[in-house]
């Protein structure tokens, strides 16, 4: 079992020729995803890691079946290139780029929902099923990636694509590994919320418990706070927030383009107070994580 | 040269393929590769050499006219 | 990035929306002056944008004479280390008042519009009375069509003539709101004068940050330098010089860059790593110089640009090069700049770094980097806390 990905998913990079997107393409090829085509406009009849380069998605998705595709093309193209994505079919996609603006954002995640398709991002790394698929940017070269995220029960969301790396790796070296992680991004308007994907975890045969990392700014823990008290969901949460510096400095902005406390929910102190009612155990310490989760699953 | 990174260029290998030093300077992703004063060669930017991301790229293009050394082994 | 509120209400009148009498002024003088003119009680609102001011920037007054007075002391505020930008002179009309706010909600992916029969921030007023509030989302994909605000004003208890009239402001607002890619719009007092009009009194608003450059435009006829991203406080010249590296190389980032008055210098990333660090560091004592956010796989020459400016600022002796276990930013990029700048600047590195955590991607060649210069390479095993926890101690 896995969450978003399986065994024989099939994926493309829109993007596959930049700088970013040729680094993890040869990644998630080492590691074993199934990367079928990779779509830059004016470099189509090119090959990278022996993965076609084509000029438009729908090149690809007509002669085969593509389950998702990876956005990383420059800012001022990504709304364009998912829309190009969701009208060629694809369900799962997942926007890497950073510094969209919101009203872009949540143009795109509108037009997703109405075509049946799911948006993981924008600002994000992607989802990895750790040696099922490894869907985006997570973790680096195949070697390092094996050494921070090993099969296991505990599915990790995080608004950090770096974090979602070290909370991973601390599961690891835990022994209780991953079941699936997801970056969901850090902007103020992402596709998928922690509660938007929870569900899939409850699914999820393989998922034990869930750990997400929060940062100040936005409602997404209070609408994960809400999800916990009225769903009676047989999985534990353990949750950390990182930021509590922020509390002192009202309207400054760190980190990512969602990290800021302006509004009362914004600070991680508030955060902390509402999961922490709700029942989610929140660390202290990332190294604190673990034991956090193996209290609360009894092992 | 760079503190990290050194890229040696056998032109005359290079110049033998035709295409190949426009190849090269498309195929690297932190431009250290120019096109050289004499046709078919290329010239290494060495500001831009330490950038190199050991992509190996360039050594896929031309396995036996470019080699990328790591100064730090 | 906040607007002035004489900016956001310069925006509005633009484009049609009633707003009470009033002009900005620069001086004390000329803030009589718009007094005499408006010929009644006036508020005065000194222009300011750090937090926690409310109380102190907004005056009234009775007669030029006092508006005077007031405007004189306003203009000495401190605005985190700026003069306000002129006081706002405004005309001061009672009546049944209304709040309206604009802003998107992450719950639900879509601008929400709220609205209220009572004046003040929406989320104050959502605190004690939620009940008074009433939300109707919108879309960013499709045009803004008028029936969403009726909607909107009819469930706030509109009716008759009063429900067109706020119909017309609302849909206004709400196209001006995408069109000028606003993050926030908060209308605080909205006011039905004798006449049976409305308008606006109190207005606050915020462009997001990410679309300051397709706003250009609108943001030159408003006068809003480039430079200007409206910092709670005014940017130190360790911060101008950090986002002028950032914007020079569009390969990976190092921002945002904060001065703090600490003695750690910090190379740090990324977006959630180094908001994690920052807390560890502080947690064991430590004081950080500064706050950094490596990420996006940044070149070499930006990490060596980045650890120079950080081990120049004076009082820093040390830096601390720290991150999360890293997936697209590599950690041998990172330690070729961060090596290159202290062996540029004539130091050694090893008497420059008080600990390399930076595991992840390309971790086997930057550890065969430090080794050469004789740093230790701290693994993953070693936990953020654990690395903030040397890198404080080896400080002293």
């Amino acid at each position: 079992m896995a969450v978003i990905v399986h065994k024989d998913f099939q994926f493309i990079v829109q993007g596959i020729t930049g700088r970013e997107a040729l680094n993890f393409t040869r990644e998630c090829l080492e590691y074993g995803s199934k990367i079928i085509g990779g779509v830059t406009p004016g470099k189509g009849g090119r090959e990278v890691y022996g993965v076609s380069v084509y000029d438009t998605v729908r090149e690809i998705t007509e002669r085969e079946r593509v389950d998702g595709t990876v956005i990383t093309v420059p800012l001022a193209f990504a709304p364009d290139a998912a829309f190009e994505a969701i009208d060629a079919g694809i369900k799962e996609i997942v926007i890497i780029t950073e510094g969209i603006p919101r009203k872009d954002a949540s143009a795109v995640v509108e037009y997703a929902a109405l075509r049946g398709a799911r948006v993981i991002g924008p600002n994000c790394l992607g989802v990895i099923t750790p040696d099922v698929c490894r869907f985006g940017s997570l973790g680096g070269p195949a070697v390092d990636c094996r050494k921070a995220f090993k099969p296991g029960v505990v599915g990790v969301m995080s608004r950090s694509g770096g974090m979602t790396t070290e909370i991973c790796n601390a599961l690891t070296l835990s022994g209780l590994g991953v079941s699936t992680a997801i970056s969901i991004g850090g902007d103020p308007v992402i596709g998928s919320t922690y509660a938007d994907l929870i569900p899939l975890f409850e699914a999820d045969e393989d998922t034990r418990a869930v750990v997400v990392y929060s940062e100040p700014g936005g409602t997404a823990e209070a609408e994960l706070a809400r999800w916990t008290q009225e769903n009676n969901s047989r999985l534990p949460i353990v949750a950390f927030v990182a930021g509590r510096f922020m509390d002192e400095m009202p309207g400054m902005s760190f980190g990512h383009a969602g990290t800021v406390v302006n509004k009362k929910v914004d600070s991680p102190a508030d955060k902390m107070r509402r999961m922490r009612e709700a029942g989610i155990s929140v660390a202290e310490e990332i190294g604190d994580i673990p034991d956090l989760v193996r209290e609360r699953i009894g092992n | 040269m760079g503190m990290f990174i050194r890229v040696d260029v056998d032109n005359s290998i290079v110049a033998k393929t035709p295409g190949l030093a426009e190849k090269l300077v498309e195929v690297c992703p932190v431009k250290i590769f120019a096109l050289g004063k004499k046709a078919g060669a290329v010239a290494v930017v060495e500001e831009n050499v330490d950038e190199c991301t050991l992509c190996d790229l360039c050594m896929q293009a031309c396995p036996q006219g470019i080699r990328v050394i790591k100064l730090y082994e | 990035m906040k607007f002035y509120e004489f900016e956001a209400k310069q925006l509005l009148r633009k484009h049609g929306i009633p707003l009470v009498r009033g002009e900005v002024a620069e001086t004390a003088k000329a803030a009589k002056k718009i007094a005499a003119e408006i010929d009644g009680p006036v508020i005065l609102k000194a222009q300011v944008i750090a937090p926690g001011l409310t109380a102190t920037s907004v005056r009234e007054a009775s007669d030029p004479a006092e508006a005077k007075a007031a405007a004189a002391e306003l203009l000495e505020i401190d605005d985190g280390g700026r003069k306000p930008k002129g006081v706002l002179v405004e005309a001061r009309p009672s009546g049944p008042t209304y709040s309206l706010s604009f802003t998107y909600d992450g719950t639900a992916k879509l601008p929400v519009i709220a609205g209220s029969d009572l004046a003040g921030k929406i989320d104050d007023i959502g605190d004690e009375h939620p009940n008074r509030i009433v939300r109707r989302h919108f879309s960013a994909l499709f045009p803004f069509s008028d029936y969403i605000a009726k909607e909107l004003v009819r469930s706030m208890g509109f009716g008759g003539g009063d429900l067109n009239r706020m119909t017309r402001i609302v849909s206004g607002l709400a196209r001006l709101f995408l069109k000028y890619d606003l993050a926030d719009l908060d209308i605080t007092s909205l006011v039905k004068l004798d006449d049976g009009s409305f308008v606006l009194r109190d207005v606050e608003a915020d462009l997001e940050i990410e679309a300051r450059h397709r706003q250009r435009p609108m943001l030159d006829e408003l006068g809003f330098a480039k430079d200007d991203l409206r910092q709670v406080r005014e940017p130190t010249e360790f911060e101008l010089e950090g986002a002028r590296i950032d914007a020079e190389d569009p390969r990976g980032i190092i921002s945002p860059i904060a001065e703090f008055d600490g003695n750690i210098g910090l190379v740090i990333g990324a977006g959630g790593g180094s908001l994690t660090l920052t807390d560890a560091v502080r947690k064991h004592g430590g004081r950080p110089a500064n706050y950094a956010a490596i990420g996006g796989n940044p070149s070499v020459d930006k990490a060596r640009r980045l650890t120079k400016l950080v081990l120049s600022k004076p009082g820093v002796d040390k830096v601390a090069v720290m991150s999360n276990v890293v997936s697209n930013t590599r950690a041998d990029l990172v330690a070729r700049g961060v090596i290159k700048a202290i062996v540029e600047m004539g130091y050694e590195p090893a008497d420059k770094i008080l600990i390399f955590r930076v595991p992840g991607a390309w971790e086997a060649d930057a550890a065969k980097i430090l080794k050469k210069y004789g740093i230790e390479y701290c693994d993953r095993t070693v936990s953020i806390s654990e690395a903030a926890r040397r890198a404080v101690e080896k400080a002293g």
